[in-house]
């Protein structure tokens, strides 16, 4: 009887600013099929778009280009191929910078590189509007209309079809754009098992197996709140990996030898990770039940998920908007014992009176008091804070107009000698301003978005 | 008997525009029916009043010993509109697992439920 085939999925960025060297642990330690990098939050598009207007060969996620040249030999020699959407606003400048490392480095015509476009509606909003797509804001309900002319990035969220085209096609490494994290996992699973774009359950599978190993180690023991003090070896955690059957099971596990831990109380909390209604998790390709998962203990670091069910898919997409949305300044100071507290307390109070006198009023103000209300705000209790031997204030303000945030940045460090005593912590000097771009959530029809998959090398 | 939900659960938080989420774990599966009778919507809607300035919801996992919760108006606008250190809500988890809970004796004992004697 031969061993059912097991296709390994490893998952080597979680965000962009993960480990740089994850990648190339994930290709040497041991063996994987695919490797997976996940660069992409909800803000992230609008700041490649901001770098692509000033230089049209930027826009995507330069840290790629490093985590290539790390896994090159693996890709080149083994035959791992890999899968990301580092490609931003501009997928096409992110394969050419790939070749172009790889041709300095020797390994000219040995990438088939897929790239996937066709996400990017920046240029088609006022069309899209026009045809009667109102883009409204799935929290708010309000229309794109009334932010249209602060709009920076617009890009639909696509899913796994693009990229078993581009597998099929033959290459090797694919970049996307703003594709769904779940499916940079999901998709060499559907090219390699020849899953239909119907068979639920098991595009479903390909999702939560994406949905465990998209956040990198936060699911092989990084910040896991289970019994923390017992996960060993954090310094040196092993990247998830996905061991996928073709009848949709699967087993999440680490390469031998590296830190942390995989246990079903680590992947339970990285399951419930930004976990909205549990029984839809909605994604371009399936509806996946996560009330429908099952684990079980299956050796050492090793966790088996099966029994999952998924539903047809919805005729939309979801589409990831940023526009710009005034200024921000967030000051600090920090205030020692004794009465650290009762300190940072006073100096808040004359610092917004000050603000009043100056006819500083702005649309959002908030202060904390980092030691005794930040994070947990009254249910910390009504001791949190007394005696403590330091308590960071912590204010911030949120405007339109730029000059008034960064009139407010201006009347931190006066307090230093003309407020409260014991202060300190003002090294980093003046509070920087910040331009908000915001996140507008939308649902687009299936049918405006077409993608179109090109291999290059 | 009193008993503190960190004490037999475990959990995290993570958002979603200006809603947090807390997926609730309980440490051992047959203590997940004193997470999904004991720890009600009102209960958690009550916990967080003042701390949040939107509702709740609250859905059920049995598969995974787990409840999820929503907590809406929790992240000051969330996103990088919110001025909280905790925009992204991290660690709204570790405040849900605050919430003390009032068990009948004869069932915290029945489940071996460990006692919370602080405040």
């Amino acid at each position: 009887m031969s061993t059912p085939k097991i296709v390994r999925v490893a998952g080597g960025q979680g965000f962009w600013g993960d480990s740089l060297d994850a990648p190339r642990q994930q290709v040497t330690r041991g063996p994987v099929d695919y490797l997976m990098l996940d660069y992409l939050a909800e803000v992230t598009m609008s700041i490649l778009q901001k770098q692509k207007e000033r230089d049209p060969n930027m826009g995507y996620a330069r840290d790629f280009i490093g985590a290539m040249e790390s896994v090159l030999d693996a890709v080149v020699n083994k035959g791992v191929k890999v899968i990301a959407n580092a490609g931003g606003v501009n997928p096409e400048a992110c394969a050419a910078a790939v070749l172009e490392m790889a041709a300095a480095k020797g390994a000219a015509g040995k990438l088939k590189i897929g790239v996937i476009t066709g996400d990017n509606l920046l240029s088609r909003i006022d069309e899209l509007i026009a045809s009667g797509h109102e883009l409204r804001n799935m929290d708010t309900g309000e229309p794109l209309s009334v932010v249209r002319d602060r709009v920076v990035a617009a890009n639909a969220y696509i899913g796994s079809t693009p990229i078993v085209e581009a597998l099929a096609k033959g290459a090797n490494v694919v970049i996307v754009g703003r594709s769904t994290d779940t499916a940079l996992t999901m998709a060499p699973l559907r090219h390699e098992f020849g899953w239909g774009a119907e068979e639920w359950d098991k595009l479903a599978a390909g999702i939560i197996a994406g949905h465990i190993i998209e956040c990198g180690a936060q699911c092989s023991g990084g910040n896991c709140l289970h019994d923390w003090r017992s996960i060993e070896h954090l310094e040196d955690v092993g990247y998830p990996i996905v061991e996928a059957t073709a009848d949709g099971t699967f087993v999440v596990t680490k390469h031998a030898g590296t830190g942390g831990r995989v246990s079903v109380p680590t992947v339970s909390e990285q399951l419930v990770y930004e976990m909205g209604d549990p029984h839809s998790y909605i994604t371009p390709d399936v509806v996946a039940d996560f009330s429908s998962i099952r684990l079980a203990a299956d050796g050492e670091n090793r966790v088996r998920v099966h029994s999952i069910v998924g539903r047809p898919a919805t005729d939309k997409l979801k589409v990831s908007i940023a526009y710009r949305a005034g200024y921000k300044a967030v000051g600090s100071l920090v205030y020692s014992w004794p009465d650290a507290l009762e300190k940072a307390q006073a100096a808040e109070r004359i610092l917004r009176e000050r603000l009043i006198r100056l006819g500083l009023h702005f649309e959002h103000i908030l202060t904390e008091f980092v030691g005794a209300n930040a994070t947990h705000g009254r249910l910390a209790g009504p001791d949190a804070g007394k005696d403590a031997p330091e308590v960071q204030f912590r204010i911030g303000v949120r405007d339109a107009d730029k000059k008034k945030v960064e009139r407010f940045t201006r009347e931190i460090a006066p307090l230093v000698l003309n407020g409260p005593p014991s202060v300190t912590g003002f090294a980093g000097g003046r509070p920087k301003v910040e331009e908000i771009v915001a996140y507008w959530p939308a649902l687009v029809d299936k049918s405006v978005v077409q993608t179109h998959v090109e291999v290059i090398s | 008997m009193k008993v503190r939900l960190l004490d037999i659960a475990h959990a995290r938080s993570g958002d979603k525009g200006d809603t947090a989420n807390v997926g609730l774990i309980a440490l051992k599966p047959e203590w997940y029916a004193v997470l999904s009778q004991h720890v009600t919507l009102d209960r958690v809607v009550e916990h967080f009043r003042g701390v949040i300035n939107g509702g709740v919801e609250r859905f059920e996992l049995p598969n995974l010993s787990a409840l999820n919760f929503l907590l809406h108006g929790a992240l000051d606008g969330g996103g990088t509109l919110s001025l909280k250190t905790d925009a992204q809500g991290k660690v709204y988890s570790t405040a849900l697992l605050r919430l003390v809970l009032d068990i009948p004796d004869a069932e915290a004992r029945g489940l071996g439920l460990p006692e919370f004697r602080g405040a």
